[in-house]
């Protein structure tokens, strides 16, 4: 069974236009078979269910729709805090800007060297993950990553690192097409924190994949730069062991064409995963969380919150499962998904879903869509705060629960600083 | 200080008539009390001489030391001046109540072309000012009155008056919700406040407030209009013998 015709005849030229990295026996063999997965699903298209809110076709056309890169003088958003930075140029890694890949109880290596390696620990990682998340969905977007990705990251954590990784993505080129493969393995009660910022290219293609043994937690933040015409399909893959952690937060600003998948599934008991996002969309914007939580073990929780600022006809979207497997008792799950509209042309889509198979679980899911709570900011005009300030304020409280799910106090308070001062833009 | 005449206010989405031709003048240092039946458009006063939305000024004046207020923007009538303790006090999540405050008084200050406050010398105000009014930390953090009880909300918007320390102070039933105990910490905390240069409007229903706020004159309002103006005493007639005879008096 394959695609249709249709699906067939895109992916096809898709691909034509890409070549499989050369490297060793097994990452050849790995890039086969996501190549294999990839030709056997097609190309999302429009029709998809799991498509309905967003378009696919510029994530999926044969080449990129240029895209200028956005010059600003501003401090870089993780500039104050202690990190090994890993620079990448329109996709490429570039080892000049970037720190040497040292860090006490991690190992950074550069994914095309990695491949090239005859034998080497990622070859159980590298596409597992990502291969075991294209069911119950497809996911072809992220098997095309595995197969023609040849720039990354392949981080292993065997201990607490002292300071976080940061991949710094400079987008220069109007027409480059980026497709980075990340790896993550933390080894049990090691901890990591990583960092990503930057817009990476005209079209990115990115699939980060962690595997979280028992004990160890992950930490993300990541912002995804303010280019405005840029268009974004990202991946994330995690697998938590037993008394694990993982929190990720991520921060949209702008961008044409944003999707950000999140795939977890909770396979150790006690684990906890956690997932954000505050994102900001002004005038022509589009901004897709999909989200995919497993629960297959006992007494794990998941958190999802999601929130969008949506303005001069800015959409937002949200998908949101949590599925509980047959066993997976005291599961507590919640997830939230809102939007501030600040106009009435701007427009959220939201599709929250829980699937539940335990009956020992405690799972929530709310979702909502409003203005600006008139009366709250009356009584802040009426206390002498002017009306921009006064919506900024309700603005950011808006954001807070979401904001509030970065543990790093600095970390947040960058976040928040960026997010106070986008906003602030907006109304000079 | 405060002068108002023959204000005339409806609703701006329906046909209804709310305030039908008030006056009202209050001189510099003095304690106005406005008492009235439920509808009778105490709120409706407060809310236009405050700036709210949805409210059409059908004629009539109001103005500030001279300045007209019905042609500014809320936070200019603050700037100005003008503080309403609101009945109904709003909750505003995620904002803490501490940051509220200093921007609201930064946001004044700079209106009016002064420095900001320093975050130090702000706390240092705030804790003291909190402390009479029975306000604690753990109540300067949360969010701008969530979880408060209804005291707890009033105590609030007395520190807020405090803070910001209006000329003008309009009190919309403050007293409402308040045990005896919350009723004496707010009345001390307004008369603490009282100044030469610092008149009030207190908007009541009942007698008691005006036990600890001693107005220097008693309004009685009356379906839009103001149907009589006497001393302290005026309360207490109401107290005695409700409002029907005055208001059959004026019918
Ligand atoms: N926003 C509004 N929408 C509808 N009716 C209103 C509104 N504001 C005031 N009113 C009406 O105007 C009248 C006066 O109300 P209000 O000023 O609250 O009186 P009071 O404070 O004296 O009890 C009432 O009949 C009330 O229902
Ligand atoms: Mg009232």
């Amino acid at each position: 069974m394959g695609a249709p015709a249709e699906k067939q005849t895109a992916t096809e030229a898709r691909i034509a236009a890409l070549d499989l990295p050369k490297g060793a026996d097994w990452a050849t063999g790995l890039r086969k078979d996501a190549l294999a997965r990839l030709t056997t699903m097609g190309l999302p298209a429009r029709r998809d269910e799991y498509w309905k809110y967003t378009r696919p076709d510029t994530l999926t056309q044969s080449d990129p729709v240029p895209a200028t890169a956005f010059i600003t003088d501003e401090t870089p958003v993780f500039d104050a805090i202690e990190r090994v930075k890993i620079v990448f140029r329109d996709g490429v890694f570039d080892a000049n800007a970037s720190d040497d890949l040292t860090l006490a109880g991690v190992t950074l290596e550069r994914l095309s060297d990695v491949t090239q390696t005859d034998i080497h620990w990622a070859k159980d990682l590298y596409g597992s993950l990502e291969s075991q998340g294209q069911t119950p969905v497809e996911r072809p977007l992220a098997a095309l990553n595995t197969a023609f990705a040849n720039d990354g990251i392949v981080i292993r954590v065997t201990g607490k690192a002292s300071q976080a990784v940061n991949l710094i993505y400079h987008h220069e080129s109007e027409t480059s097409d980026a497709i980075l493969h990340h790896v993550v393995k933390v080894e049990e009660g090691a901890e990591l924190t990583l960092l990503e910022n930057g817009p990476a290219a005209a079209r990115f293609n990115k699939v980060l994949e962690v595997d979280i043994a028992d004990k160890a937690s992950f930490h993300h933040v990541r912002t995804q730069g303010r280019d405005h015409d840029r268009r974004a399909a990202t991946h994330i893959f995690a697998r938590l062991g037993t008394e694990s952690t993982f929190k990720s937060f991520t921060m949209t600003a702008n961008g044409v064409m944003t999707r950000n998948e999140c795939v977890i599934e909770l396979t150790g008991d006690n684990a906890f995963a956690h997932v954000a996002g505050a994102a900001l969309g002004d005038g022509d914007f589009h901004h897709d969380d999909t989200v995919f939580i497993t629960h297959d073990a006992v007494n794990c929780e998941s958190r999802q919150v999601f929130k969008k600022v949506l303005r001069n006809g800015a959409t937002g979207v949200f998908q949101g499962k949590i599925l509980v497997k047959d066993g997976a008792q005291k599961t507590d799950g919640y997830q939230i998904s809102q939007s501030l509209l600040l106009d009435d042309d701007s427009q959220f889509l939201a599709k929250p879903e829980l699937e539940i198979y335990a009956d020992d679980v405690a799972c929530s899911h709310g979702s909502t869509s409003g203005a600006i709570d008139e009366d709250a900011l009356f009584y802040l005009r009426s206390r002498g705060v002017p009306e921009g300030p006064a919506t900024d304020l309700l603005t950011l409280s808006f954001l807070a629960e979401a904001v509030d799910e970065i543990d790093d106090p600095v970390l947040a308070a960058e976040i928040g600083a960026r997010l106070e001062s986008w906003l602030e833009r907006r109304r000079s | 200080m405060l002068e108002i005449k023959n204000l005339q206010v409806k609703l701006e989405d329906e046909d209804k008539q709310i305030l039908k031709g008030v006056d009202l003048t209050i001189g510099a240092g003095e304690v106005h009390a406005i008492m009235g039946p439920n509808g009778s458009g105490k709120s409706t006063l407060s809310y236009v001489l405050s700036g709210k939305d949805g409210y059409e000024v059908t004629g009539g004046t109001a103005t500030l030391d001279g300045e007209d207020l019905l042609d500014m923007d809320p936070e200019e009538r603050a700037a100005l001046g003008l503080f309403l303790a609101f009945q109904y006090p709003v909750e505003i999540p995620g904002v803490g109540n501490m940051t509220f405050l200093r921007t609201a008084v930064n946001a004044q200050r700079k209106a009016r072309g002064e420095e900001e406050i320093s975050a130090a010398e702000f706390l240092k105000v705030i804790r003291e000012k909190a402390k009479t009014l029975k306000i604690d930390a753990e109540m300067l953090k949360r969010p701008v009155n969530v979880g408060f009880s209804g005291g707890e909300k009033k105590r609030n918007e007395i520190l807020q008056m405090a803070m910001l320390e209006p000329k003008m102070c309009i009190l919309d039933e403050t007293d409402s919700g308040l045990d005896v105990d919350a009723m004496k910490l707010v009345s001390d905390g307004v008369n603490a406040l009282r100044s030469e240069g610092r008149s009030f409007l207190v908007i009541t229903h009942y007698q008691r407030l005006l036990d600890h706020i001693k107005p220097d004159v008693v309004h009685i309002m009356a379906n839009g209009r103001i149907i009589k103006t006497g001393g302290p005493d005026l309360a207490l007639e109401v107290e005695q013998n409700g409002y029907a005879d005055l208001l059959e008096e004026h019918a």
